[in-house]
């Protein structure tokens, strides 16, 4: 398009900025990506609580960039300066706790946006088509915050740090043949060293956070193509005015910027308290083993990843031995984070939202969630947190057993999903959103 | 067919149903539990230790008590002197009182042993303490410092209650005096068990040589220790706290603010 | 167009009472990020003022103790060396030491608090090089009326032995004369007078 052909930029109420905003706009697609994303990009008038998730997230990727940035400006990535370093930052520089108690409550708050956003997605059906892509992208941004978080727990170079490093990148050498050469080379030494930590230090502040950026960005023009789903789980596109603007639609901007600050400001009411009141959370943000500095030597006894990984954890866990190898229990693993992402033809139902869902769905939901949290909690915990069986089943540790039953429903959501899903009683779903 | 898949569902996703009860019912008093501070591995009751961070005085004869027993086999390479100053103190008093060494007020806590002559020496390098009170917790370290009992059969002598078979000989012995443990009131629950429930039968000592402290003065030193080693731990706790109480004030007031806002601009959409 | 104009100024009141809260938030946040780089505990300890025992130190010797990375030099002077320092008042660019290299009291003709001891940070105010002692006994390199000082090596600047820059030296000013100030006869803080830091 010419830059002739488009119209000046007029009404910011200052001329000065018309101009120069209509300079730039005859270089740079300003005034269309404003409109294609913000002023005119019409989502649904009835999003609920669920769909302040998403933005929240991208506000912590900031929040977690900026301070991320700044502990770069004195962290020490050497195993014999890294814990020090990071006291240093506490006590030394000006600010420094703010800063790193703001990026040690974003990192636990990342992922408590993240799920309760995925979940949304299950309520909702905003992974069923057209929105697979969407769905796969989120999956994939999912899989990187983990990997973000793995390589960035290491850097401070405690106990927990060293030995949590440890025990997952020993997960690797259960691969049969090519396993223990791939332990090394991705340790880069012989056990976690020196190596390992500068590597996972350049992968943790400049790799993975250039991918998720790339990932959201994707995730999000994968959305606004197709349009954004809403809890009544109908098309508003299917119904549009002479001007082609769907009538349930209303402009992201100003409405849901508007709701969205009020969001933020509830969020950060939340994050204040945490972080200024309570920043280790019980030990569950900020572990106290970690406050003990890496030690080779010494194996702390109970090794648990943070809270955010314990329901895969529990998984892995809970499958046994199998040929004298823990690899089975690693496929499982991985098996079940993966699986998520074959979640749009997984679900055969008719309708997408919870709300004209039958009962099985809703059965298999709150099953899903109930043992997800089961799980997590049994991953924070050694596995004879709640004693052992008698004779009868062996005295084997009840939480194995409660860990292995919570194994099976947790697959068997989404292996039997096809199936409940097309028999499920569903409700008829309505022609246009239902809004107060 | 309807009834038949009803069935296989339930019987699919009821257990996880079942169990959930259950799990909530035992799940919260460990969860609100911190997990540094609940018991001690070996299962040993912990005593609450009495921290209060305002009380500077306290914090002061702590620091006396932590440089004068401490402060030669433990650094505290975190924490740096002149940084007691936030305790009332100034610099003639931190460096005539608790400076022993030849360091300056700006240095770190450091002592001239090197962790390789202790391991040598030591069998084990005696850790740095600066960030000890956020690894164990308060209530564990009041309870160590006070668990000390004479051990013939231990290489230095000296055991305690807390910590197994620790390598460590009471520093505090000339303020405890030396006492022995006496036999054990009632057996704990059938079956030592990890984590948590399992609190150990109270221990009885018997004092064989008083200390220059009674027990109660002896409480109260270890724990203005304890609460020195608290604030080491994190001396910016208390600013945290204060800077807090304003960034919540200011929040809470900002939220019924951004509510009519995004409420004014909700009066179009019907 | 609408008609109800109450409805617009209250919302652009709300408007912008909820931006200039959010402002002060956000410069509120920025805080303690510019702090952070302001210097820290540890840069504040290495620029702790240093003492220098000059107990030991003969007239006509220096010494050199470091200060903030910098060599700070320490030269007992000889009656002679003050009483020669008014023959080159000519020769030199600001006699006087007008330029404010050195603290109030050590605006004076000897550039320090006692005449017979000199305290100079040795750093050239050509381009940062550390000029070399050349006492006037050198009079070889230096030519015949030399009465002593320093010679940077880099670009040729001549001191004499207040720290005055000769006229025709590349460096613009004196050498700098820190803060400082005597704990007794024998022992001088470098870096910090009474009046503070």
């Amino acid at each position: 398009m010419a830059a002739a052909e488009k119209p000046p930029v007029s009404g910011t109420g200052s001329v000065a900025l018309d101009n120069a905003l209509t300079w730039v706009d005859q270089r740079f697609p300003l005034i269309s990506t404003w409109k294609a994303h913000l002023a005119e990009y019409y989502a649904p008038k009835n999003f609920n609580f669920w769909y302040f998730f998403g933005g929240l997230a991208m506000l912590v990727l900031g929040i977690q960039i900026v301070t991320g940035i700044f502990l770069t400006m004195n962290y020490k990535p050497d195993s014999n300066l890294a814990f020090a370093s990071v006291e240093y930052i506490m006590r030394e520089v000006p600010g420094g706790w703010i800063i790193r108690y703001m990026h040690s409550t974003g990192a636990s708050a990342f992922f408590i946006c993240v799920y309760l956003h995925m979940f949304r997605a299950l309520l909702y059906g905003s992974h069923r088509k057209p929105r697979e892509l969407i769905w796969i992208f989120g999956v994939l941004i999912y899989l990187v915050l983990m990997g973000e978080a793995f390589f960035g727990y290491l850097l401070p170079w405690g106990q927990m740090s060293y030995w949590g490093a440890q025990v997952i990148i020993n997960l690797f050498s259960a691969i049969p043949f090519i396993g223990p050469d791939l332990s090394l080379w991705i340790r880069g030494d012989y056990v976690i060293a020196d190596a390992t930590l500068n590597r996972f230090f350049a992968l943790h502040v400049i790799a993975m956070p250039l991918v998720l950026l790339g990932l959201v960005m994707a995730h999000l023009l994968a959305l606004h193509e197709v349009g954004s789903n809403n809890p009544d789980g109908i098309e508003i596109s299917k119904h549009k005015d002479a001007k082609g603007v769907p009538l349930d639609g209303i402009p992201f901007h100003p409405y849901y910027t508007v709701k969205d600050i009020f969001g933020v400001v509830v969020f950060l009411i939340v994050f204040a308290i945490i972080a200024f009141f309570a920043p280790e959370m019980g030990g569950y943000f900020l572990e106290a083993n970690n406050f003990i500095p890496a030690n080779p030597l010494q194996t702390p006894p109970h090794i648990a990843p943070v809270w955010y990984f314990t329901p895969y954890y529990s998984i892995l866990r809970g499958v046994p031995p199998l040929f004298n190898s823990q690899f089975p229990g690693v496929v499982a693993m991985g098996v079940s984070v993966m699986i998520l992402f074959t979640l749009p033809w997984l679900d055969r139902s008719p309708v997408k939202s919870i709300r004209y869902r039958g009962p099985y769905f809703k059965v298999a939901l709150t099953a899903f969630v109930v043992v997800f949290l089961i799980l997590g909690y049994l991953g924070t915990e050694p596995v004879t947190v709640w004693g052992q069986f008698g004779a009868w089943l062996g005295h084997a540790d009840r939480a194995t057993v409660v860990a292995r039953i919570c194994t099976v429903v947790y697959f068997l959501f989404f292996v039997l999903m096809p199936w409940y899903t097309s028999i499920d009683k569903n409700k008829p779903e309505p022609d246009r959103v239902t809004y107060k | 067919m309807k009834t038949l898949a009803k069935f296989v569902l339930m019987l699919l996703f009821a257990p996880a149903l079942l169990v959930s009860p259950a799990v909530l019912l035992v799940s919260p008093a460990v969860l609100l539990a911190s997990p540094a501070a609940m018991a001690s591995e070996g299962g040993a009751r912990l005593d609450t230790a009495p921290i209060n961070q305002t009380d500077v005085i306290s914090l002061q004869r702590g620091a006396r008590t932590f440089a004068n027993y401490c402060l030669n086999c433990h650094s505290a390479s975190l924490m740096r002197w002149n940084r007691l100053e936030e305790l009332g103190l100034n610099e003639s008093q931190i460096m005539d009182n608790l400076i022993f060494t030849g360091a300056k007020v700006g240095d770190l806590m450091n002592v001239a042993m090197t962790r390789k002559d202790a391991r040598k020496w030591f069998g084990a390098a005696p850790p740095d303490l600066s960030v000890i009170a956020r690894a164990r917790g308060a209530d564990w370290l009041y309870s160590y410092l006070r668990g000390f009992y004479r051990d013939p059969a231990r290489p230095t002598g000296w055991n305690n209650t807390v910590y197994e078979n620790v390598g460590m000989p009471n520093p505090l012995w000339r303020l405890q005096g030396e006492r022995v443990r006496v036999a054990q009131a009632s057996k704990g629950e059938e079956g030592k068990e990890e984590g948590h429930g399992a609190a150990a039968a109270a221990v009885k000592y018997e004092m064989v040589t008083p200390g220059s402290l009674t027990p109660v003065q002896y409480d109260e030193t270890v724990a203005d220790l304890v609460n020195f080693l608290v604030y080491m731990g994190e001396p910016a706790a208390t600013t945290r706290k204060q800077i807090g109480i304003f960034v919540l004030l200011y929040l809470l007031a900002l939220l019924p603010l951004v509510y009519l806002l995004k409420r004014e601009f909700w009066k179009d959409v019907h | 167009m609408s008609d109800d104009k109450k409805v617009n100024k209250g919302r652009r009141n709300l408007v912008i009472a909820c931006g200039a809260a959010g402002g002060v938030a956000g410069v509120a946040a920025a805080v303690p990020f510019a702090a952070s780089w302001l210097p820290s505990e540890r840069a504040k300890a290495g620029g702790a003022p240093v003492v220098a025992d000059i107990s030991t130190l003969e007239p006509g010797q220096m010494m050199t103790v470091e200060w903030r990375s910098k060599p700070v030099w320490i030269i007992r002077r000889t009656k002679e060396m003050v009483a020669d320092l008014a023959r080159v008042d000519a020769k030199v660019s600001d006699p006087k030491s007008d330029v404010p290299m050195q603290p109030e009291y050590a605006k004076n003709e000897y550039r320090s608090i006692k005449p017979e001891v000199l305290v100079l940070v040795g750093v050239c105010t050509h381009l940062g090089c550390s000029p070399q002692e050349k006492p006037a006994e050198d009079k070889g390199e230096m030519g015949a009326d030399w009465n002593g000082g320093f010679l940077c090596p880099c670009h040729g600047s001549k001191f004499d032995l207040a720290g005055r820059v000769y006229k025709g030296s590349p460096a613009p000013v004196n050498l700098e004369v820190p803060k400082y100030t005597y704990l007794s006869d024998t022992r001088i803080l470098i870096g910090e007078d009474t009046k503070g830091a």
